[in-house]
């Protein structure tokens, strides 16, 4: 909501400047989003009368003006301007006027030369003066603008324009008159309601109307004027206050509307009452009717959507915009005028269907007064009659139903716990005076019935808030509440999310945050995912699907680093992924047929280390990742399996076993993407369910031995495809109690080993808590180990 | 026997001038050896007459004592010169940098989230997270935001292809509000069979979704979401706690905090919240910081409570808008760029 602020206190005048006005205004809840100056800054232009326009001697496009600015010598001005005629009133910036420029300097007129001749000054074109675009000729001022007065004042341009940034429920306030009735209220200032006087019919013009749709169109005035110059010209104080509250002038019937609008936010419409084919009926559509309307789209309108028809059909979509077909032009002679109420829920959400909005719709569907009907026709039949001339006809009213104004009850003692704060009862029924709010005392409080204008009062709390807005939310005190000091259990054997961060942080990953949705070939390429959960409405198509992994974000991650000369990239990225999952159903924390869990994604690019002296450069490895991805598991006991994943190498890929559930994977980016999203090497992804990695079972405690412990090497020789974790796992299954710990500490391929062979060497640690072992208990041991070994995997001991 | 001082005068000076400790053993049998120059007084002894013998025979025992004393001393010096040497041989150049693996930093968003839970922890607050493909009903309807209501179009929602079980298109969740009703309605239903319920004070962060891409907002955003219930939590103590909450995050008391009136659906009397910075680059300019308010009676009773006995109040705040203002960043796409150079500013 855009006005301006000479417009408002002619309705309001309290004693406070531009800026205490705009924050009190902000502070009761009308937040003034801007000030700005209407024109910016000049002095010295005066209104001048041109006397003679004659040709400059020395310049075709150039001529020379004697202008009288009410001194008795005249000033003669060279000018460029190809609109002066003699008789015109202009304005004249005079040696010695500082004007603004369009980047916010300033600059003086001097006397000067133009081609020879002496120009006393410069006539002003609307550009110049910073009030319009227009630079198609000098302003032409009203021709009796007072000559030698300032333009200033001439053409009010000491004004502030406010804008407001309204909340959906102050509908009241979207009109000059709501916002001066609020100022009011709010200052105490007294409220000079615009004065409208009903105009006497001239004839018995009327047109029918018949509402059959009463849920929608509660009440309709209308009237006819006849004979109208709908081509006469706006006159310049009404183009300048629309102009000030943003809108355009188009033509005097159009800028009526407007004006009546703003003024009153009391929407209106105006029909060619010749183009009207029978009575005007307000029903809801029919499917497949279509309405071709003012700003040239066609819609096709149904049963939920209300319509103004004639006997042609529908002719306009109520309370929203009218149509093509009767629309009122400037050689339309003879008029009808709407003034109609149209229920909120019957226009809520209709222009979000059709993709445009309207100033009627944004009104209608938050609630326009509906006892302002009547006197919404008869001012724009004043401004029309003033204006364009014409016979009004009588103004017909056809009420249908009207929104009910129940009395909302509001106790005291309530109003006082909600607001923590206790306002006296005379407060209270002051407040409510103040704001036309009509109230009777009870017993705990009182008994409001809201005006035909307010639409957002129906429960106590809207009492209570408006209790605490006019009284100041400022003067409501900032309490230290006081609550129970009880304790929140602890839970050990759950990690804290923010452990696990700053866990694969401390192993050298950047935290990143990416966008959860993506382009649709991450998710083919990345996750396999051909059907992802796609958006209805995406920004871009880069922006277009859920994603259901995380490694197509980290590879982008990698690229935009690379791309600034950053050779070595490590980042982890903790969010959501998203898929279809008919498993999943509703509950406390689940949406019925997605699946969002929680995972860690990460990646390794570049150097396994930060470049650094003394450290041969390498590039970083699966088992580099795969320590950083252990590291986080600890203690939990996982297994590594290979694994075919769309995104990775499939000889270098792994899934994550936990409890023979895949808990996440690891591996190598697949050459082919590699080279697709153009990396010069190979990053390690790896992406885990954050479940598994909070998830931190409570510590077992074992006796520690006094006894040495014995240790042994065991080197052995399998073939090549005999992973190392079937071993491992062959000796932790079955080991000899003595065995504590058991570590591979070498693998050997070469030189006496047969080829397809690979050599496996154990570090084994034995011990036991009652005695020294003896030699040959550690040597029955040892013989355990590789006996087991051989019959699982065919290990043989190495010579 | 006449000769016992230059010998120990030869000796002193020769051991002085050895540097080397095998050479010093050879010089030490040259006078204390078998046949060394005091071994050979000391045999002489026997041919002195008795009156002598005693005397001289000390004598040479003070000039022995002397020189092992010395050589002693000597070879604690020459080892005290090895150990130098090789120390020296073996100085470090110790402002060489250390080695090793590096360390990734937290991203500036989690950092501000960490310090807003530990506020709110500090107090008794609980942290929540939970989906953000949701239902039209949690995120809209619960919230008394009906459909077609003009508040609606006040957050321009992404929508999915999905449906909810009433058919309903699923979106992103526009706020973390959904979780005010989400964690409500468990801890309702927690202590269904209790007299009183005890009072809900959780915070829920997280991220969220707008249709809304430009200099100053992010298609995707976060949010913390606050809600206090109890049986008397009033507006009065809203604004101390936010209040409060401001003044800790920014670590000063020099800021200004003014509630102003707004309207949310899901809150009644709602509030803007700006605040103001007593120094610093933005002082006395009033920045929106949080949308607040009393949780509507509508919104209580889809908790599952009685909005005649629990009332409270709610609040929600972008993390973004805190971080930045924290941190004095000036561009908030600089979050997501997944940029190093920025990311590794957050030590």
């Amino acid at each position: 909501m855009k006005f301006s602020e000479h417009w408002l206190r002619s309705f309001v005048d309290p004693s406070l400047t531009t800026a205490e006005l705009a924050h009190a205004l902000t502070m009761a809840g009308l937040e003034v989003e801007s000030l700005e100056p209407a024109a910016p800054p000049c002095s010295g232009v005066v209104v001048a009368e041109i006397l003679e326009v004659a040709r400059h001697p020395n310049a075709d496009r150039l001529s020379l003006c004697r202008v009288n600015v009410g001194e008795t010598a005249p000033l003669s001005i060279v000018c460029g301007a190809p609109n002066v005629v003699a008789g015109m009133r202009v304005p004249c910036a005079r040696i010695g006027a500082r004007l603004s420029t369009p980047d916010g300097g300033a600059f003086e007129i001097k006397r000067s030369s133009l081609r020879g001749v002496e120009s006393q000054g410069m006539l002003c074109s609307a550009k110049e003066l910073g009030i319009d675009e227009d630079h198609s000729g000098i302003l032409a001022l009203a021709a009796d603008a007072p000559i030698g007065a300032d333009v200033r004042e001439v053409l009010q341009l000491d004004d502030t324009l406010f804008t407001l940034k309204l909340t959906p429920n102050r509908a009241d306030c979207l009109s000059l008159l709501g916002v001066a009735r609020e100022a009011a209220a709010i200052t105490g200032a007294a409220f000079k309601a615009p004065a409208i006087t009903a105009v006497a019919a001239q004839g018995k013009a009327r047109h029918p109307v018949k509402i059959s749709a009463p849920e929608g169109c509660g009440r309709f005035a209308g009237r006819v004027i006849r004979n109208v110059n709908a081509a006469a010209p706006v006159p310049e104080w009404m183009k300048q206050r629309l102009a000030r509250s943003g809108q355009r002038s188009i033509s005097a019937l159009v800028d009526v509307t407007n004006y009546v609008m703003l003024e009153l936010g009391r929407p209106l419409h105006v029909y060619d009452l010749d183009k009207l084919r029978g009575a005007i009926d307000v029903r809801f559509g029919r499917r497949g009717e279509r309405v071709k309307l003012l700003n040239e789209q066609t819609v096709e309108v149904d049963e939920n959507v209300l319509c103004i028809t004639d006997e042609s059909g529908p002719i306009g979509l109520a309370g929203i915009m009218g149509g093509d077909s009767t629309k009122a032009e400037t050689d339309s002679r003879h008029i009808f005028l709407e003034s109609a109420f149209f229920f909120p829920d019957a226009i809520a959400g209709r222009t979000r269907r059709y993709n445009f909005t309207s100033d009627a719709a944004h009104r209608f569907e938050r609630g326009v007064d509906f006892d302002n009907n009547v006197a919404g026709i008869e001012r724009a039949t004043e401004l029309i009659l003033a204006i364009c001339g014409g016979e009004p006809g009588p103004t017909v009213d056809d009420v249908a139903r009207l929104p009910e104004r129940k009395p909302v009850h509001v106790r005291s003692a309530r109003a006082a716990r909600v607001l923590g704060i206790e306002v006296s009862d005379t407060e209270i029924a002051g407040i409510f005076s103040r704001l036309g709010l009509a109230s009777a005392r009870t017993a705990e409080g009182f008994d409001v019935t809201p005006p035909s204008y307010r639409f957002d009062i129906a429960i106590e709390e809207d009492l209570i808030e408006e209790i605490a807005r006019i009284h100041g939310y400022e003067r409501i005190p900032a309490n230290q509440p006081r609550a129970r000091a009880t304790m929140s259990p602890q839970r050990e054997a759950v990690r804290p999310l923010m452990r696990v961060k700053e866990a694969i942080a401390a192993r050298d990953y950047q935290e990143v945050v990416n966008f959860s949705f993506v382009e649709a070939d991450w998710e083919r390429d990345f996750c396999g995912n051909d059907a992802p959960i796609g958006l209805l409405n995406p920004i871009s198509s880069q922006l277009s699907v859920m994603r259901s992994g995380l490694a197509g974000n980290l590879v982008a991650n990698v690229r935009y680093n690379l791309n600034r000369k950053q050779s070595r990239v490590r980042v982890f990225e903790l969010g959501r992924v998203f898929r279809s999952d008919a498993e999943v159903k509703d509950g406390p924390l689940t949406v019925a047929g997605i699946a969002q869990p929680l995972k860690l994604g990460g990646i390794a690019y570049g150097p396994a280390y930060p470049d650094q002296w003394g450290v041969a450069e390498r590039k970083v490895d699966f088992y580099d990742v795969k320590a950083d991805v252990e590291s986080l598991l600890a203690p939990a006991s996982v297994r590594y399996e290979r694994a075919v994943h769309p995104a990775l190498h499939p000889g270098r890929a792994a899934t994550i076993l936990l409890d023979e559930k895949s808990i996440g994977w690891i591996g190598e980016l697949h050459p082919r993407w590699q080279q697709k999203y153009e990396l010069p090497q190979a990053p390690v992804l790896f992406e885990l369910d954050l479940d598994a990695l909070l998830a931190a079972p409570m510590p077992a405690f074992r006796e520690v031995s006094k006894f040495p412990p014995v240790i042994r090497d065991l080197a052995l020789v399998v073939d090549e495809s005999v992973p190392a974790q079937a071993l491992l796992e062959a000796m932790q299954a079955s080991r000899p109690a003595v065995v504590q710990d058991l570590c591979l500490f070498d693998i050997y391929r070469g030189k006496g080993v047969d080829t397809g062979k690979k050599s496996l060497a154990f570090r084994v640690v034995m011990q036991d808590t009652s005695k020294t072992l003896t030699d040959a208990e550690t040597e029955a041991a040892m013989a355990q180990l590789l006996q087991l070994l051989t019959a699982s995997v065919g290990a043989k001991l190495r010579t | 026997m006449d000769n016992l001082e230059k010998i120990v005068g030869d000796a002193l000076e020769q051991f002085g001038r050895i540097n080397d400790a095998a050479a010093l053993e050879q010089a030490k049998a040259q006078y204390l050896g078998k046949s060394g120059a005091l071994t050979e007084l000391l045999k002489g002894l026997g041919k002195l007459p008795a009156d002598q013998r005693r005397e001289a025979g000390s004598r040479i025992n003070a000039a022995k004592v002397e020189l092992e004393a010395a050589l002693v001393r000597r070879r604690d010096a020459l080892a005290q010169l090895q150990l130098d040497a090789r120390l020296a041989e073996e100085a470090l150049d110790v402002t060489l940098p250390g080695r090793g693996a590096g360390r990734g930093r937290l991203h500036p968003l989690t950092r501000t989230q960490a310090r807003i839970e530990a506020i709110f922890s500090s107090i008794g607050f609980d942290v929540a997270d939970g989906p953000e493909i949701e239902t039209d009903w949690n995120n809209f309807t619960a919230l008394n935001n009906p459909e077609n209501h003009p508040a609606r179009s006040m957050q321009d929602t992404f929508y999915v292809e999905n449906k909810d079980t009433d058919g309903r298109p699923l979106l992103l969740r526009t706020h973390t509000s959904p979780m005010q009703v989400r964690y409500a309605r468990m801890w309702v239903e927690r202590f269904r069979d209790a007299a009183k319920v005890p009072p809900i004070k959780v915070i829920a962060p997280g991220r969220t979704y707008r249709v809304d891409s430009d200099a100053t907002h992010s298609p995707m955003f976060h949010q913390v979401e606050g809600l206090w219930i109890d049986e008397d939590v009033s507006f009065a103590d809203l604004k101390g706690v936010y209040t409060n909450f401001l003044r800790c995050f920014f670590e000063t008391e020099e800021l200004e905090v003014r509630f102003r009136p707004s309207f949310f659906p899901f809150t009644e009397p709602s509030a803007e919240i700006d605040m103001a910075f007593g120094a610093g680059p933005n002082k006395g300019k009033w920045l929106e910081i949080s949308g607040a308010g009393q949780v509507h009676p509508t919104v209580i009773r889809n908790f599952g409570l009685d909005p005649e006995k629990y009332i409270g109040f709610a609040f929600g705040s972008g993390i973004e808008r805190l971080a930045m203002l924290r941190y004095e960043i000036n561009d908030l796409r600089l979050f997501y760029d997944g940029d190093l150079r920025f990311l590794q500013q957050f030590t």
